[in-house]
Order: structure tokens, then C-alpha cells, then sequence
């Protein structure tokens, strides 16, 4: 078929490329003033190199050869609109960029710290990081009698205003609601710590 | 027909809703085109360079609602440059000077700037309805011209479009008197808005039944909202992010089942899902639901709420969902109509994407589905053949596979058969869109059973000219067809000339037509305009009839080259 039509002429071919690579540029296709927002790195939008009939393929295996590990992109592929792609895109870089900057204090210290909570997965991560930076520890979680055996409990004012125990809710819901924490020292977390 | 005097014509055209009706009357003989003409007030034209304003002016003198297209399809998805056209300013500067009372203006993929709306809103006394769709080229202060202006605005519709924010005021210049919008739709603008304004606008808008939101809008406003216009049909929701354990929260769950009228539910646009159960009582009402642009709702989450949604008609989703996911969809939502699944990260390799066996799952559940666009990892014969059969009520069929060019997984073959099966099966097909390995088999099918086919969207696929020209002979109602990355060339392109002057447009890019190709069919056809879309400046130098055209563009005309045509658009 097309395929024996390919491989003959394959080694005559006058390509830019690497030699022993499949993948063939006629023109660098960089559509300048196709695109108002920078985008994605154009991928060869024409991948046969020579003016015979490109078949399908063909492209496909230029597509498998360059396909891994990153997926080339092709302009205008997937055909999501660009309105659409941008919000993704925005929304993604959003997530990954921000940080999550929040106070940290602590009774009894002469100053407070900065943490990102972005950083951590979860509230062992984040408890293990607090003790580290306030050289405390914050002893066992438990539902019903929050946290046993220690001298200071970690606290965090929510979105209204209150003084939450860190750990109750999940870790999702605790990223959207803490706007700042506060290590309790012992005697007045006492309070905090007992099941309702 | 001479035995009836124009009024009793005039009453029953007026029975005729669609254009395509009132089209073909036009043409009965010249009594009924002169009736049909004065007596028509909506008009659609769906490629803005097809004909020139003063002649539809001229034609149409009673014109109270118009809607216009600007740039070919494929612009959307970034294949046409930025100053390429499609400017509603002629347009609107024509109706102003003229006398037509413009009532409603809908304009899809144009280029609209402050000035038009400026000028829009200044000129037509009675206007009513204003709907933007994938535009560009305004800012706030456009709008804020048309809040100020428009004394009996209804309608304010934007989907979608890249508008420039210049945050905040718009909203307030609607005056106190403005107490008649129905419709009010600001998701796409990125920036703030005046809350409080909004607030009062809503509450002496007694009429609102359309509202959505955008970012800026957190749930507190929503709230209060709601509290104002408990009779809302469609909303779309802004930043659904708080705490749900707050009072806020509460507050909002309560006002929510007040507002039993909700039938459409859109935004979500910053989510805490944990906030989520507060629609639930709603959800069993709904008949849309789009959540796609809902990218912090995950999986688990949206089957959840899913479970809730009997009712629908119209789910719009990301792939996030999973197959798992469309099977509850399947389960759940046996009166489904519309579904269109997006890919939830369009860059990147897919890895939570769906795969034929949610939409095969579907196609068991929800019979009356007949519009469907789905991007997907991949997609086999057997499951389109499935498909077909179980769903042959298809009018909209468009499959994206995100690797253009995959075949079959299972067999390696190419989709040629499962895509026949689906042409052969939904009789009443009008659009379809192609993607996965295919060779001119598929187009052989095409041309043999599509014959309502109106628009087809191919890419990446076929083997030879043959290929296109299965497409051209077969599909008598064909009107819009867009090609890229084919192997299809001038043979198939002067094939049969006639048959452009049948169809709206023609898109042909990076396939192997060339400048002779066109230059020839340009020379034979004086009424279509063929374009080139040039972006490379050698192309000026050395502009061989035998080199490759990168973006060729045609349509029908009635009216010639365009004035407006950018330098790199050559008018062949």
C-alpha cells in the first residue's frame, strides 16, 4: 500500500531533522499572527515533508515517534475554543502558582511565622512542620478528645471568625476556611479539646 | 394565488417561523417574495460577507431582529489570525442611517468594539436584546454604553467572549428606571463587579428570569440574589466557595428552596464542593445542568450530584467524570438529549478522560439523546456500531479523540465502519464531526447515507482526493465543510465548481490544494469569494501557482471581494 510508497523514498528524502528521527519539517510553521495570547509551541502542522498525498499513516507515526514522553500539540487541537482552553488554563496555573500564605503564632513567642499551606498534602504534614518551626509537640489527634498529651494545641480562625481545632474538618474544606492559625498553649486549649 | 389580497398572505407567512420557510416562499413567484419581504422582521445571515447591509436594508425594510456570523469555524480554534474580520461597525453604522428599528441583535464570532456599541446603543430607540457569542474586540465601557443607552434593554447576553475589563462601573450605569431586563448574562467577564449595584439592579428587575454570574460574585451575593428573584429559570452560579458550616451557608440552603422555578443551572466557576448538597433540592427540576467549566468539582462529587438530576435534558461535563461517571449519567438521566463531555486538560495526556465505554453506557441509558460532542482517549468500531444502533435519532454527532490520528485500540483498525455505522443508522444526521484514524472508506459511507448532512468537521483523515470528493457528489444538503490536515487537493477541489454556490463555505487548511488550484476555481466562479490566508511573507515574493495553500477559505457572495480584507487575506 502507501506504507511501501513511504519507505523507499524515505531514504532519498531531503529532510531537516535529526538523521534516523522520522519526523520531517518542511516549514517551520509559526503562525506569528494567529494567536492574540502566547499558546502552546506550535507542532509541525504539516508533517509530510514531501508534496506526495501525506496520509494518515504516515502522520501517525510521526505522531507515535514524537508523541512520548510529552504530548506534542498541534494548533487547534484538541478543538476546545480558546475561551474555553484559557479559563482551564488559567484556573490550573492559578492552583499551581499561589501560594497560601498564612500567620502562624504561637503563645508565649515573641513573633509570628509565614507557612504555605499549599505545600502540605495533609495535617500530618502540616503538624509535623509546625512542631518543627516552634519546636513543640502537639501529641496524639483524636475526634472525641482532640489533641491528648501536650502542652500546646494548634488552633486556626475560620472564615467567621472562630477558633477551630485544626484537624476536625477535612483537609479540603480546612485550605478554603483557615485564615490563620494560633498555637494554643495547654491550659486554655483545654477548653477546645473536649468532644460537645 | 393572485385571488388574495397581501394582508391574508402577510397572516400566514406569519405561521412561518423558520427562515428556511420564509426563504423558499420568497421564492413562489414575485407577489409572495415583495409580501414575505415587507412583512419580515427576523433575519438570519450566516456569513457576514455573503451579502452587504444596504441590501438587506433595501430588501427588508420591516428588519426588527437580526443575527450575524463573522469568522469561519475554525477560528475558534486559533486557525484563523486576529485581524482576519468579521466587523460588525459597517453593520451597525448602515442600520443607524437607515430607518430600521433594530430590535435584537445576535452576533456570533465578530469583532465588535466600543464604538459599535456605543453606536448601537444611541441609534435604535426600541432596543431590546443584545447577544454576544464568541466576540471580541469591546471592553466594559462598551457595555456600560448600552446599560446607559438602551431604556428597554431585556436582554444582555455574553457567552463566551474575550472582553477586555475594565472593571466594575457597567453594572451601576443602568439606570434606576431600568426595571425590564429578563436576561442578564456576565459569566465571561474576568474582573469586579459592583456588588452592591448588582444587588439593587436585581431587586428592581421584577422581570429576571436569566441570570449568571461571573467570578467575582462570591456566595454571599448569591444569596441575596436569590432572595430577590426567587422566579428565576436559569442561573448560573459565580464563586460557590464559603464555609458550610457558616451561617451564610445556611442561609443560602434555605433560600435555595424557595426558588422552585430553576430549570437551567450553569457557573460554578470557583467551587468548594463540600457546598454542593445546598442544590440538591433544586436538582430534581433541572433540565440543564452545565458544568463544565466547573473544574473543582471532582469525580465522586459530580456523580453525587448526578444522582440528583432525573430530569435532564442538557448536561454539558468534563471528562473528570470518568466512564464510571457517565454510567450514573446512563442510570440517572434516562431523558437526556444533549450531552457534551470536555476534556478537563486540554494540554495534557488525558489521564482521567473518558473512553468508549461511557459513551456506550450512555447510549443504552438515555435513548432520546440526539446532539452529542465528546472528547475522548480513544474509541473502537464496536462501541459506534453499539451506538449507532441503540441512539439512530443522532442530529448532531461530533467526536473528538484527543489523539487525532488513533485507531481502533482493540483491532488497530481505522473508524471508518464504526462512523458508517452512525451515518447509516441516524437518518436524520446534520452535523458530524470526524477524528481517529480514518481513510476514504469513512467518506465512501458519508457520501452513500448522510443525506441530511448540513455540516462536516474532518481533520487528520482520508487517503486521496477520492476521499473529498465521496463527500461533495453525496451530500446533496451539504453547507458548511471544514478540512484540515487532509491529503485532499485540487482535483478534488475543481471537481464540481457548481457545487460551492450550494454551500455557505468551504475551509480547506494544510491539505494539498494550491495556489493554481485556487486561482482556477477564483476565475470560474466569480461569485464565491476564495481567500488565502497567507501568514508567511514569502509567500508575497515567490508566490508560485504550484505551492501549497496553508489556509484557503471560500464561500458564496452576492456582493464581491471584501473591502475589509486584511493584507495577509488575499481575494483571489
Amino acid at each position: 500500500m502507501a506504507f511501501d510508497k513511504e519507505l523507499n523514498l524515505e531514504a532519498t528524502e531531503l529532510r531537516l531533522g535529526l538523521p534516523g528521527t522520522k519526523e520531517s519539517e518542511k516549514q517551520p510553521t509559526i503562525a506569528i499572527k494567529s494567536n492574540k495570547r502566547a499558546l502552546v509551541p506550535n507542532f509541525n502542522e504539516e508533517s509530510c515533508g514531501s508534496k506526495e498525498n501525506c496520509n494518515a499513516s504516515h502522520l501517525q507515526k510521526c505522531d507515535q515517534e514524537i508523541a512520548s514522553p510529552a504530548k506534542a500539540q498541534v494548533v487547534g487541537w484538541p478543538p476546545v475554543r480558546s475561551y474555553r482552553k484559557n479559563c482551564l488554563q488559567a484556573k490550573k496555573m492559578e492552583a499551581e502558582a499561589a501560594g497560601m500564605y498564612l500567620k502562624v503564632s504561637m503563645d508565649g513567642a515573641p513573633y509570628l511565622r509565614k507557612i504555605d499551606l499549599k505545600v502540605y498534602k495533609g495535617y500530618p504534614e502540616l503538624l509535623k512542620a509546625l512542631e518543627d518551626m516552634f519546636k513543640f509537640s502537639a501529641g496524639e489527634y483524636s475526634e472525641r478528645e482532640g489533641y491528648n498529651g501536650s502542652e500546646f494545641v494548634p488552633t486556626y480562625e475560620d472564615k467567621d471568625g472562630d477558633w477551630m481545632l485544626v484537624g476536625d474538618v477535612p483537609w479540603d474544606m480546612f485550605l478554603c476556611s483557615c485564615k490563620r492559625l494560633r498555637i494554643m498553649k495547654g491550659s486554655e486549649a483545654r477548653g477546645l479539646g473536649c468532644a460537645v | 394565488m393572485n385571488y388574495f389580497p397581501d394582508e391574508v398572505l402577510e397572516h400566514v407567512f406569519d405561521f412561518l417561523t423558520s427562515h428556511r420557510d420564509r426563504n423558499a416562499v420568497s421564492l413562489v413567484c414575485s407577489l409572495w417574495y415583495r409580501v414575505e419581504r415587507f412583512s419580515r422582521q427576523r433575519v438570519f445571515i450566516g456569513n457576514c460577507y455573503a451579502i452587504s447591509p444596504e441590501k438587506l436594508i433595501t430588501r427588508f425594510p420591516g428588519l426588527k431582529s437580526l443575527t450575524l456570523k463573522g469568522k469561519p469555524h475554525f477560528a475558534d480554534f486559533n486557525l484563523v489570525p486576529y485581524d482576519w474580520g468579521g466587523y460588525v461597525q459597517p453593520w451597525i453604522e448602515a442600520l443607524a442611517k437607515s430607518r430600521i428599528g433594530l430590535e435584537e441583535l445576535r452576533l456570533k464570532r465578530m469583532v465588535v468594539s466600543d464604538d459599535s456599541l456605543e453606536l448601537l446603543s444611541r441609534s435604535f430607540a426600541n432596543f431590546k436584546t443584545l447577544v454576544l457569542v464568541s466576540c471580541e474586540g469591546f471592553t466594559t465601557d462598551g457595555l456600560a454604553a448600552i446599560a446607559a443607552n438602551c431604556r428597554f434593554l431585556r436582554e444582555l447576553d455574553l457567552q463566551e467572549n474575550e472582553i477586555d475589563d475594565h472593571s466594575g462601573h457597567w453594572l451601576s450605569c443602568f439606570p434606576d428606571s431600568c426595571t425590564s431586563l429578563t436576561s442578564l448574562n456576565f459569566a465571561c467577564l474576568k474582573g469586579e463587579i459592583n456588588l452592591a449595584s448588582l444587588e439593587r439592579l436585581v431587586a428592581r428587575s421584577p422581570n429576571l428570569r436569566s441570570l449568571r454570574l461571573n467570578r467575582a460574585v462570591p456566595l454571599e451575593t448569591l444569596q441575596k440574589i436569590l432572595m430577590r428573584a426567587p422566579l428565576l429559570v436559569d442561573l448560573g452560579t459565580g464563586s460557590y466557595v464559603h464555609d458550610p458550616d457558616s451561617e451564610t451557608y445556611n442561609k443560602l440552603k434555605t433560600t435555595i428552596l424557595k426558588c422552585k422555578s430553576i430549570r437551567n443551572l450553569s457557573g460554578f466557576l470557583e467551587v468548594a464542593p463540600r457546598c454542593l448538597p445546598a442544590i440538591f433540592p433544586i436538582c430534581l427540576n433541572l433540565t440543564s445542568l452545565n458544568l463544565s467549566y466547573a473544574a473543582g468539582i471532582h469525580g465522586s462529587e459530580l456523580i453525587k450530584l448526578i444522582r440528583h438530576c432525573a430530569k435532564l435534558q442538557r448536561l454539558w461535563i468534563l471528562d473528570c467524570i470518568g466512564d464510571k461517571g457517565l454510567e450514573v449519567v446512563a442510570s440517572t438521566c434516562n431523558e437526556l438529549q444533549e450531552l457534551r463531555v470536555f476534556p478537563s486538560d486540554p494540554f495534557g495526556v488525558g489521564h482521567d478522560a473518558v473512553t468508549e465505554n461511557g459513551l456506550v453506557a450512555i447510549s443504552i441509558g438515555c435513548p432520546k439523546l440526539h446532539s452529542l460532542l465528546y472528547f475522548c482517549q480513544q474509541m473502537t468500531n464496536a462501541a459506534l456500531i453499539t451506538v449507532a444502533r441503540n441512539c439512530p435519532n443522532f442530529i448532531r454527532f461530533r467526536l473528538c479523540i484527543l489523539d487525532p490520528t488513533r485507531p481502533d485500540p482493540v483491532t488497530m483498525k481505522p473508524l471508518d465502519d464504526g462512523f458508517g455505522a452512525i451515518v447509516q443508522s441516524c437518518k436524520l444526521l446534520r452535523r458530524l464531526s470526524l477524528s481517529g484514524l480514518l481513510t476514504d472508506q469513512v467518506f465512501l459511507y458519508i457520501g452513500m447515507y448522510a443525506e441530511q448532512l448540513e455540516m462536516l468537521s474532518v481533520a487528520f483523515a482520508g487517503d486521496s482526493d477520492k476521499g473529498m470528493l465521496y463527500v461533495l457528489n453525496g451530500c446533496k444538503k451539504l453547507r458548511k465543510l471544514e478540512i484540515r490536515d487532509c491529503p485532499f487537493g485540487n482535483m478534488a477541489l475543481l471537481s464540481d465548481v457548481g457545487k460551492y454556490e450550494t454551500m455557505r463555505s468551504l475551509w480547506m487548511s494544510s491539505c494539498e490544494v494550491t495556489l493554481w488550484g485556487c486561482k482556477t476555481l477564483a476565475k470560474v466562479m466569480p461569485r464565491l469569494n476564495v481567500e488565502i490566508i497567507n501568514e508567511h511573507d514569502q509567500m508575497e515574493i515567490c508566490a508560485e501557482d504550484g505551492q501549497r495553500v496553508e489556509k484557503m477559505y471560500l464561500y458564496r457572495t452576492l456582493v464581491g471581494p471584501r473591502k475589509d480584507a486584511p493584507e495577509f487575506v488575499w481575494n483571489l
